[in-house]
């Protein structure tokens, strides 16, 4: 399923809320893309120690490595797969350093207390060098396609406005606008000559626009490269090239998120892909006679054959309770269905581990790739 | 812990999709319960408390849900507003009105977070700056995910040093001695018992450590009812061998997944408690379609009950 939507692209952005399988749906999306024979590059976020471990990304120098061969055993790799691990605050000074007109002015910027504050701790970082990343790996052209894990946003919206506002800021827009009625640029900082100005340093303190001035006087002649970069971004995002994949879990909120990600993505006028939906309780659901049977008792009953009576009772109650999650699960994935409209949605099941070494990602990559019957078989050979 | 409802403020913090803000909720209603007068405030704007109890107020607004119990979703724009109007007068009514400035204050990193947890702060305060607003025993704050969750609790420290001098510097100068004061300020992990979120319930601990600060509660979230033993395993692996309707199978092969999973949870229950020091409490899975009133109440119970527990464990 996967392969036929990526087909042609060669930028695929996995975009969802916080916990709900992103970072192992673009990793098992980049294994697959790899068997089929393209050179893959996955940048991932925060990925868990040992999936970290299984894509060998011990090694934290910010740049793709490809997953060593002995980690593939047991599976067919025609392509080749890369991995890499975030490094925000690297990423900025990469950026810095890639755009400053000398060495100096890089030593100066990496000196300046709002910048430092800027590159790690802000809100929004994550998103901006995450955006910086994959334009730069794109640009390089080093690879058939790119998988990026997206951080976990607040919401949907600061998905793609954390990056925006960020660049607003480095371009100097903001300041730009506030100084421009006295047609003296930044230097004009210092002196506060307007009554915004004034009022700005007396809420902020002095200091602040102080150093705030410093750090525009150190940025100033970059904000054209940081321009460009905005607009180059904003043009990868938009390019025919590029898919949007939205993934959730098939529980309420995050599939609120996820039809609200749908929204964006499209009011964006970016390529939307489709859906992964995790964790799905499968299927149990097919079985129409059973929906009303709601009684233990009557699943008990069928149990005491096989199972001494106690544990006869437990397996009824338990299936109760699964029941009513694969009940949940569906109505939930009837109102995604209805916002999609027919758009392609995939679903991985809730599977019995937490997903944390390639064997666990061939698992998921299964489901993500198999097409019509062979999903069908799949789901049946869990499920009964 | 016994003394978790001493402090003014409380900051649930955890990683995304563990239910923070379904446990900051349950938190806030155990302590209303206990006769004080609390407040969730939420900082991610979802509005989550306002859903589970079906009700649907002004955005920004204090809003109240159940007896001593109140939400407010706080937005950095909004907070920004009512601040510079009510401390810096006419010229910050000026201020915030002009699109420009606000622009620029949004933009200004760390600013949003900084008026964020300014709000917050505000509503901890025995004399509120809101007028007419009556003062609070108890804000609990749903945190934004862990990661930006420790960037927010540092916030006020940073501008107060980038700032150094002037209200803005005096005032994060304040927050921050509040936030560092442990019988004021009190952090509550969620999670889940999976890696990724006890690794990060770990890290944050360590993180706020680093900060002299103190993890005071891990609520565990979704345990799923431990109805199988490793004792059954055999049993039931089996049974599926034999079992030969749909029927019995699908329950069956639910029971096993059940049972995986549960040992999984375990599992990583134990991690957590050996690196956290036993101070747990554990909320069970709800299986309902959604979490409504009825299932709050019964969390709250059950929440309770645990903090009580160990209060008496403690006296």
């Amino acid at each position: 399923m996967i392969a036929e939507l990526l087909d042609g692209k060669r930028v695929c952005i996995c975009a969802g809320s916080g916990g709900v399988g992103k970072t192992t749906t673009s990793a098992a999306i980049a294994l697959g893309m790899a068997k089929r024979g393209a050179k893959v590059a996955v940048v991932t976020i925060d990925p868990a120690n040992r999936l970290a471990g299984a894509l060998g990304l011990d090694d934290l120098d910010n740049e793709p490595h490809r997953v060593p061969a002995e980690q593939l055993t047991g599976t067919e790799v025609t392509g080749e797969l890369w991995a890499m691990m975030l490094d925000p605050k690297r990423t900025f000074d990469e950026l810095i350093e890639r755009l400053a007109p000398d060495p100096e002015r890089v030593q100066d910027i990496k000196a300046n207390r709002v910048y430092s504050e800027l590159s790690s701790a802000v809100s929004g970082s994550q998103e901006f060098t995450a955006m910086a990343k994959l334009y730069e790996l794109d640009q390089e052209g080093e690879f058939d396609l790119l998988v990026l894990d997206t951080p976990p946003s607040r919401n949907a919206l600061d998905f793609l406005e954390a990056p925006r506002r960020l660049n607003a800021f480095l371009e100097g827009r903001m300041l730009q606008a506030l100084v421009r009625p006295t047609g003296l640029g930044m230097r004009v900082l210092g002196l506060g000559t307007t009554p915004l100005l004034a009022a700005l340093r007396r809420v902020t303190g002095v200091d602040l626009v102080a150093d705030l001035g410093r750090f525009f006087q150190l940025l100033s002649g970059m904000t054209q490269g940081f321009s460009q970069r905005a607009t180059g971004v904003q043009e990868l995002l938009s390019a025919p090239t590029t898919a949007f994949l939205v993934v959730t879990s098939a529980e309420r909120e995050p599939i609120d998120e996820a039809i609200w990600f749908h929204r964006m993505i499209t009011e964006e006028g970016f390529r939307f892909a489709g859906v992964v939906v995790n964790r799905v309780h499968h299927d149990l659901l097919t079985d129409r006679d059973m929906l009303g049977e709601r009684e233990p008792g009557d699943v008990r009953r069928g149990l005491t054959r096989v199972l001494s009576d106690d544990l006869a009772s437990r397996v009824a109650e338990n299936f109760v309770d699964y029941h009513r999650l694969a009940e949940r699960d569906n109505h939930n994935l009837s109102r995604l269905e209805e916002t999609l409209d027919g758009q392609p949605l995939v679903m991985v099941p809730q599977l019995d581990d937490d997903i944390h070494d390639l064997q666990g990602l061939q698992d998921v990559h299964r489901y993500l790739f198999a097409a019509g019957k062979e999903r069908d078989r799949l789901i049946a050979e869990l499920v009964a | 812990m016994s003394d978790l409802f001493e402090k003014r403020l409380l900051f649930v913090m955890g990683k995304g999709g563990v239910g923070k803000s379904t446990a900051a909720i349950t938190l806030g209603l155990v302590a209303a319960r206990r006769g004080l007068r609390t407040v969730v405030a939420e900082l991610a704007s979802q509005e989550r408390a306002q859903r589970v109890f079906e009700q649907n107020g002004e955005l920004f607004r204090e809003l109240r849900l159940a007896n001593n119990l109140f939400t407010i979703s706080v937005d950095p724009q909004h907070a920004m507003e009512e601040y510079l109007q009510v401390k810096v007068g006419p010229l910050g009514a000026a201020l915030s009105s002009s699109r420009l400035f606000s622009a620029f204050a949004m933009a200004t990193p760390g600013m949003r977070d900084l008026l964020s947890i300014g709000k917050v702060w505000e509503l901890a305060q025995f004399e509120r700056r809101t007028r007419g607003a009556a003062p609070y025993d108890l804000v609990i704050v749903d945190a934004p995910a862990t990661g930006h969750g420790i960037g927010l609790l540092r916030t006020p420290a940073t501008f107060g040093t980038i700032a150094r001098v002037g209200p803005i510097a005096h005032q994060a100068q304040t927050i921050a001695e509040t936030i560092a004061n442990r019988s004021v300020t009190g952090v509550v992990a969620v999670t889940t018992a999976e890696e990724m979120p006890v690794n990060e319930t770990i890290g944050l601990r360590q993180a706020l450590n680093d900060d002299g600060l103190e993890l005071d509660l891990v609520i565990v979230n979704g345990l799923y009812p431990a109805r199988f033993g490793p004792d059954d395993l055999g049993e039931l692996t089996a049974a599926l061998e034999r079992a030969r309707s749909r029927r019995s199978r699908s329950a069956l092969r639910a029971a096993l997944s059940e049972q995986a999973r549960v040992r999984i949870q375990q599992e990583q229950r134990a991690r957590l408690h050996s690196e956290v020091n036993g101070r747990l409490a554990d909320l069970p899975y709800v299986f309902a379609e959604q979490v409504g009133p009825e299932q709050l109440g019964a969390l709250a119970d059950r929440l309770a009950a645990q903090l009580a527990g160990s209060e008496k464990a403690a006296t």
